[in-house]
């Protein structure tokens, strides 16, 4: 067996959720190569020759790829993955864009979103959004798959001593161009790496406010999410919301503040280890899943929890 | 410009889904369906470039049992002009609902074709970028705002950490994410007229295509359930739990 890893980085750094996705890897067995494609993106590509169990790093690094587009990336892809048996990626943004493409041009399945793999063609994925799981065989010759990172744990990032060669080929589909980008500006972690997690719901009243879960997320290095009622009602934007539509997080601590529960809210969370609920409604769903629960009015919780830290 | 649009009948979003108890699948008898939200986005997005000026012909197709005319229907209420069934009862997965849909495109010729970012059921998040891949079009995913201009779209899209946007030659295929647009309600005069639109019904062998899948669901179960912990009376109680307790801050 033969793996081909899609690395997730930024054109300057190793995304870390690349690790999670080396630790599937690991749980389906066998040689595993690494793929960065980007421009520039050298210093990602001797990130990735580092981790823990990664044979051989591929470097594509050419304009064509500098921003991921789907087109491009994906013709790569497929042209590589003819070698492997299977071909990885996680089911960020990234990968959910490009990854179809590459099983389309090779004429297999995709497996979307695992949670766990069984064994090499047998895999496990949540559907109809985490309400039911599934576990799914595929009878192709490649399996094309995309992981939940929060699933897995990481692999070491250190220790590894893989080479790295470069690719020449440059696939550049010419139909699609980049034009413009506006990234959230944050010096805290990402949602879906955050170690913590704080958001808010519609009972935060206003974006203002989300302020005091900022205070509080700086204390704890954690990240700050939302529920769709608080991005739906424009409090916060929408790359923000954690839940079966916006983002999947699995922290060691999620503190839920003024949010009710709702389902779809759940399906984005309830696989965090250790919950938290603050809300001024004892009778919120969401307390059925926290693991602490504060019925409290959260503009008096937060700021003393904010001075008890 | 024509515009396709691609829409699948699945379970009602409002409707707890249970899974059936010898875990073959999910209970699925005498539950109410409707159409899949994000196709009900695309539908709205293709009317709302018809009424600009810039969609001259909105052609709607599903794929499914007979029953799926009625998400059919819904989209011709809303504006849709004709639309296309292409009636199996055998389950249909991505890549092979994606070779149907790229047959239709074959004979239809649309210069853009626009379908959900992904449906409820399955989850997959699939069907878009296969059909773009194997019609060669370019492909805006998880759309938040769509511009049609001369023989090019742009496609600004939600991606992990803000937005995105991507120019992509025409004809192309867009997925929509929950905010590209809010999708109108039909009225009941255009209930009435669309039941006068032509349907069309075609089989997966009239497009030429095998629909045999090569994923094999083998097991579906609910998901662990969570249980409630315990109410803590305070901040300085919640803050020792999680201290001394739980031990993650």
């Amino acid at each position: 067996m033969s793996i081909l890893v899609i690395a997730d980085h930024d054109n300057q750094e190793l995304k870390p959720v690349t690790l999670n996705v080396l630790n599937a890897a690991k749980a389906i067995g066998g040689d595993i190569d690494v793929l960065v494609a980007g421009e520039g993106c050298g210093a990602a590509a001797e990130a990735a020759a580092k981790a823990e169990g990664v044979s051989k790093v591929l470097l594509a690094d050419n304009a064509a790829y500098a921003h991921h587009l789907a087109e491009n990336l994906s013709a790569l892809v497929a042209d590589l993955g003819k070698g492997y048996t299977h071909i990885i990626t996680s089911a960020g943004t990234t990968g959910k864009d490009f990854m179809p493409r590459v099983a389309a041009l090779l004429d297999v399945a995709q497996i979307s979103d695992i949670i766990k793999v069984e064994s090499d063609n047998t895999f496990v994925r949540p559907i109809y959004a985490g309400n039911a799981i599934a576990t799914v065989e595929s009878s192709d010759a490649i399996k094309v798959i995309t992981v939940r990172g929060t699933a897995f744990d990481p692999v070491a990032a250190e220790g590894g001593s893989a080479s790295v060669e470069a690719v020449d080929a440059v696939h550049d589909a010419g139909i699609s161009a980049f034009v413009s980008e506006e990234m959230a500006q944050s010096d805290r972690p990402e949602l879906t790496a955050a170690s913590i997690v704080i958001s808010g719901g519609r009972g935060m009243q206003n974006g203002e406010n989300f302020k005091i879960l900022e205070s509080v997320a700086d204390k704890l290095g954690a990240a700050v999410g939302a529920s769709r009622a608080a991005v739906d009602a424009g409090f916060v934007p929408n790359d923000m919301q954690v839940g079966q539509t916006g983002k999947i997080v699995a922290p060691n601590l999620y503190i839920a503040v003024g949010i009710s529960g709702a389902i779809q809210h759940l399906a984005g969370m309830s696989g965090s280890k250790v919950i938290v609920a603050i809300n001024k409604d004892e009778e919120a769903p969401i307390f059925q899943v926290a693991d602490y629960g504060l019925v409290a009015d959260l503009f008096e919780a937060v700021p003393e929890l904010d001075a008890a830290l | 410009m024509k515009v396709l649009v691609a829409v699948k009948r699945v379970i009602d979003y409002n409707v707890k889904v249970r899974v059936k108890a010898d875990n073959t699948g999910v209970d699925l008898t005498n539950i109410k369906m409707a159409m899949n939200p994000f196709c009900e986005i695309a539908v709205e997005e293709a009317v709302r470039l018809k009424e600009k000026g810039v969609a001259s012909e909105i052609v709607v197709v599903s794929i499914g049992p007979k029953v799926a005319q009625e998400q059919i229907r819904t989209a011709l209420a809303l504006g849709a002009d004709r639309g296309i069934l292409i009636e199996t009862d055998e389950e249909v997965q991505s890549l092979q609902a994606a070779k149907l849909l790229k047959a239709v495109v074959d004979e239809e010729q649309p210069q853009l074709v626009i379908l959900g970012k992904q449906s409820i059921d399955s989850d997959n998040n699939q069907t878009g970028q296969m059909l773009a891949a194997l019609a060669g079009m370019p492909q805006g995913t998880f759309a938040s705002e769509v511009v049609v201009e001369g023989d090019k779209v742009n496609v600004t899209r939600e991606v992990d950490g803000g937005l995105m946007t991507v120019g992509l030659n025409l004809p192309a295929v867009v997925t929509t994410d929950l905010r590209l647009n809010e999708p109108r309600y039909a009225s009941l005069p255009n209930i009435m007229k669309a039941k006068k639109k032509p349907l069309d019904t075609k089989s997966p062998a009239d497009l030429g295509v095998d629909i045999a899948p090569s994923l094999k669901i083998t097991r579906v179960e609910e998901p662990p359930v969570r249980s409630a912990g315990i109410k803590v009376a305070d901040v300085a109680e919640l803050v020792d739990k999680l201290k001394n307790e739980a031990k993650v801050i």
